[in-house]
């Protein structure tokens, strides 16, 4: 009996950590979506944004190295701390700038190139991302706090262990994520299917030239999209960033986005979501009944087997639009 | 235009390479990718006090000591690279804080005749100076790290662990694995339950062990983690409750980095160490004197006295100690890498010698020879005080039990030695 309350325990935090690789896998899906560009550089921006937010927050000043480098100062903080809210606005305010930036610099230049060489500047745009992070702000690690809890659940675990004679463990930060999760993905949806620009970017998504000749600019569309790719980032960025701090790893949980991407399919906003809770499910009870017999570590590796199994039979994924090409 | 461009690449080669008679000191370090917030730190140290010393002494026996530095971001082909880039500039000596890097290496410092410093880091049992002739792990390596955490468990119980439960959270890797084999030796001995629960690198998501920590309720857990491993198994140990002061890290889990972002809840944790912290020693004077106040300290002087500078620092000091000590044996300043290789085994660092140096007690007596490359293994606890945000020294320095330990550092030399066609050369 014991090892069904565990096995529940394990599902039920499988499907909290499956919201938050949806939430990195989302921005991967917007933009895909929005111009067909894997943006490789998802998981950088959802450093950036945390770096950025971190150092608007701490009153950092940015470049600082640099400064003093150059001018034999001693400078590193303006000596202000700016609230959480305001930290994060101000946080999204330099992702719409960045967002501008890649436009104007990067896909501007590239319009009509073939998609292999968009996904080649969205590799060049990771690098760049990662070093620019690390001049502005510095490679140290730092603590992340908007007034997130963390922690377990302590009414989860008393009802439970009322309940089933077994606490669970939820931990608070999980059950914010999800809440948070829900409410991005809600707005996502009305976005696209109640406001002007919402289904322009649809329009664009179904049919650049459609869209273009029906006089919807692309451009503006591919700076919002990147904007709110950015903002979406920004939220991974708090979660992941709150859980272990800022630091240059959390580009790399770009790498669990990848299986909950193939699984949930490149183009489908429920995709990613119902593909991180499948990627998170069934990597946690793979560890959980067959871990031990293996030698444990199988998160992993098994993430990329579970959606290699689901492309032999949907190569579209589960939510992906089938792709037919007519010679 | 041509011509001038080379003309200035020339001029900058020129200028950026080490004079011949310089003492050539490479800092493989890594200050970029997801490493590069410790790697950082312990660059830092290793630099600032070579500087130190050319700016305080004008180097070492008047030889000035170049510390080029070459960016591995902590991956192993960057590293040999790095390697392969600076041998020929007259290199004594490499440390390149990366078990993954030393691996590769081992072999290459024999044949090329450079010494390979790798102290707390890299292969355990290049402790045998009879098998690793170029290879130096002093003060002490991971297994004796593995035997001072459960020699303090001792302690703490008594004497007495059977029956007790203590559970490996280790980083998947050739280094997060050192322990393994030493600890079930020691399970074996005293009769504790080992259990070995690996986290695959990078370690951001730790869910489904701590919540097998949790279900099993070790008495214990010891982790070897590094980078971005150690926060999040910080923050879930607290997340669960469970109690920080029964958490022990090895050394490259105890920095301030490490307990940072849970805040509070890392109050409590402890870690081994074999090098002190803090700015309280006499050598700070002088490094303020005349490497901070002079604007020349490595990246600002940011993190001086911090853990995992103090231990690049340290490094420095017994590389420095060890260069002493062959210019002596070779009676000139201007020494190769096998007269430093010399000073290394008959390199002896006194607890009057640390005072004189002006960091009294900062790490254990060190004395090598020609079999004994690795040191006593000495190391001691500290813990962590969430709310000072400082580590505290707990207990003195300790020896791990080499009656374990020497059978088993034997047996995977040897098993090298015979794998890579070495001869064992006789020490006397």
């Amino acid at each position: 009996m014991d090892q069904f309350f565990f096995a529940a325990e394990v599902l039920a935090n499988g499907l909290m950590t499956g919201v938050m690789y949806a939430l990195v896998a989302l921005g991967f899906v917007l933009i895909f979506k929005a111009s067909g560009v894997f943006n490789y550089a998802q998981g950088v921006l959802a450093l950036f944004a945390a770096l950025t937010l971190v150092g608007i927050q701490q009153g950092q000043i940015p470049f600082a190295h640099l400064i003093n480098a150059a001018f034999g100062t001693s400078l590193h903080h303006f000596g202000w701390t700016v609230p959480a809210v305001l930290a994060i606005a101000l946080t999204a305010g330099v992702m719409v700038a960045l967002a501008f930036l890649i436009e104007k610099l990067v896909l501007q230049h590239l319009v009509g190139q073939e998609p292999i060489i968009l996904f080649m500047a969205t590799i060049g745009l990771a690098y760049f991302l990662e070093g620019l992070g690390d001049v502005m702000w510095g490679a140290d690690i730092k603590t992340l706090d908007v007034g997130l809890p963390q922690g377990i659940s302590d009414a989860i675990e008393g009802t439970t262990a009322e309940w089933f004679g077994y606490g669970f463990f939820i931990d608070r930060l999980d059950i914010w994520a999800t809440l948070i999760a829900a409410l991005l993905v809600a707005a996502l949806v009305a976005f696209a299917q109640y406001t002007k620009q919402g289904r322009a970017m649809r329009a664009v998504a179904d049919d650049h030239q459609a869209a273009l000749s029906v006089g919807i600019s692309l451009r503006f569309i591919w700076v919002m999209v990147w904007s709110i790719a950015g903002f979406v980032a920004l939220v991974a960025g708090i979660m992941w960033g709150t859980k272990s701090g800022v630091q240059f790893s959390l580009s790399l949980i770009a790498l669990k986005a990848l299986p909950v991407l193939m699984l949930g399919g490149f183009t489908s906003i429920p995709g990613a979501i119902v593909g991180g809770l499948i990627i998170g499910v069934g990597e946690k009870l793979f560890e959980f009944f067959i871990g031990p017999m293996v030698g444990g570590a199988t998160e992993n590796w098994f993430a990329y087997v579970l959606a290699l199994i689901f492309l032999v039979f949907r190569p579209q994924g589960l939510f992906g639009e089938r792709i037919i090409e007519r010679v | 235009m041509k011509t001038k461009l080379t003309a200035f690449v020339l001029a900058g080669m020129v200028t950026a390479a080490p004079a011949l008679a310089d003492l050539v000191v490479p800092n493989l370090s890594y200050r970029t990718g997801p490493y590069g917030a410790n790697g950082t730190q312990y660059a830092d140290g290793f630099n600032d006090y070579f500087t130190l010393l050319n700016e305080r002494d004008g180097g070492i026996g008047g030889e000035i000591i170049q510390v080029p530095e070459c960016e591995t971001a902590y991956n192993t082909e960057k590293g040999v690279e790095c390697y392969e880039a600076t041998k020929d500039t007259g290199a004594l000596v490499y440390n390149p804080l990366s078990t993954g890097i030393t691996y590769q290496l081992i072999p290459k410092v024999g044949v090329d005749k450079k010494v390979l410093y790798t102290p707390g880091y890299g292969r355990t049992s290049a402790k045998n100076g009879k098998v690793f002739e170029w290879v130096f792990n002093a003060p002490a390596n991971y297994w004796d790290g593995a035997s001072v955490a459960i020699k303090y468990l001792l302690d703490e119980n008594g004497g007495d662990l059977s029956g007790k439960k203590i559970a490996l959270v280790y980083h998947n890797s050739a280094y997060g694995k050192e322990p393994i084999r030493t600890l079930e030796e020691l399970a074996a001995k005293h009769g504790f339950e080992l259990s070995a629960i690996p986290v695959e690198a990078p370690g951001q998501e730790q869910k489904s062990q701590w919540l097998q920590i949790r279900r099993d309720k070790p008495d214990y857990v010891l982790m070897w983690g590094w980078g971005v491993m150690n926060q999040v198994a910080i923050q879930e140990a607290a997340n669960i409750r469970f109690p920080m002061e029964n958490f022990i890290g090895i050394w490259w889990a105890g920095s301030e980095i490490d307990v940072g972002p849970a805040g509070a809840g890392a109050n409590g944790y402890k870690s081994l160490t074999f090098n002190g912290v803090g700015m309280d020693y006499p050598l700070y004077d002088d490094l303020k004197t005349h490497v901070l106040d002079t604007g020349k300290a490595s990246q600002g002087g940011e993190h001086v006295g911090s853990a995992v500078y103090s231990r690049g620092m340290y490094a420095a000091v017994v590389i420095a100690e060890a260069i002493r000590k062959a210019q002596e044996l070779a009676g000139t300043a201007q020494i190769n890498p096998e007269q430093l290789r010399e000073g290394f085994e008959n390199l002896e660092i006194s607890t009057d010698r640390l005072a004189e140096i002006g960091l009294p007690d900062f790490g254990p007596e060190i004395a090598l020879s020609c079999s004994n490359h690795g040191g006593s293994g000495m190391a001691r606890i500290q813990q962590w005080d969430a709310s000072a945000k400082t580590w505290n020294l707990i207990t003195e320095f300790t020896e791990p039990d080499n009656e374990v330990l020497d059978p088993l550092i034997a047996a995977d030399s040897e098993a090298y030695a015979k794998e890579a066609g070495i001869t064992p050369r006789e020490c006397n």
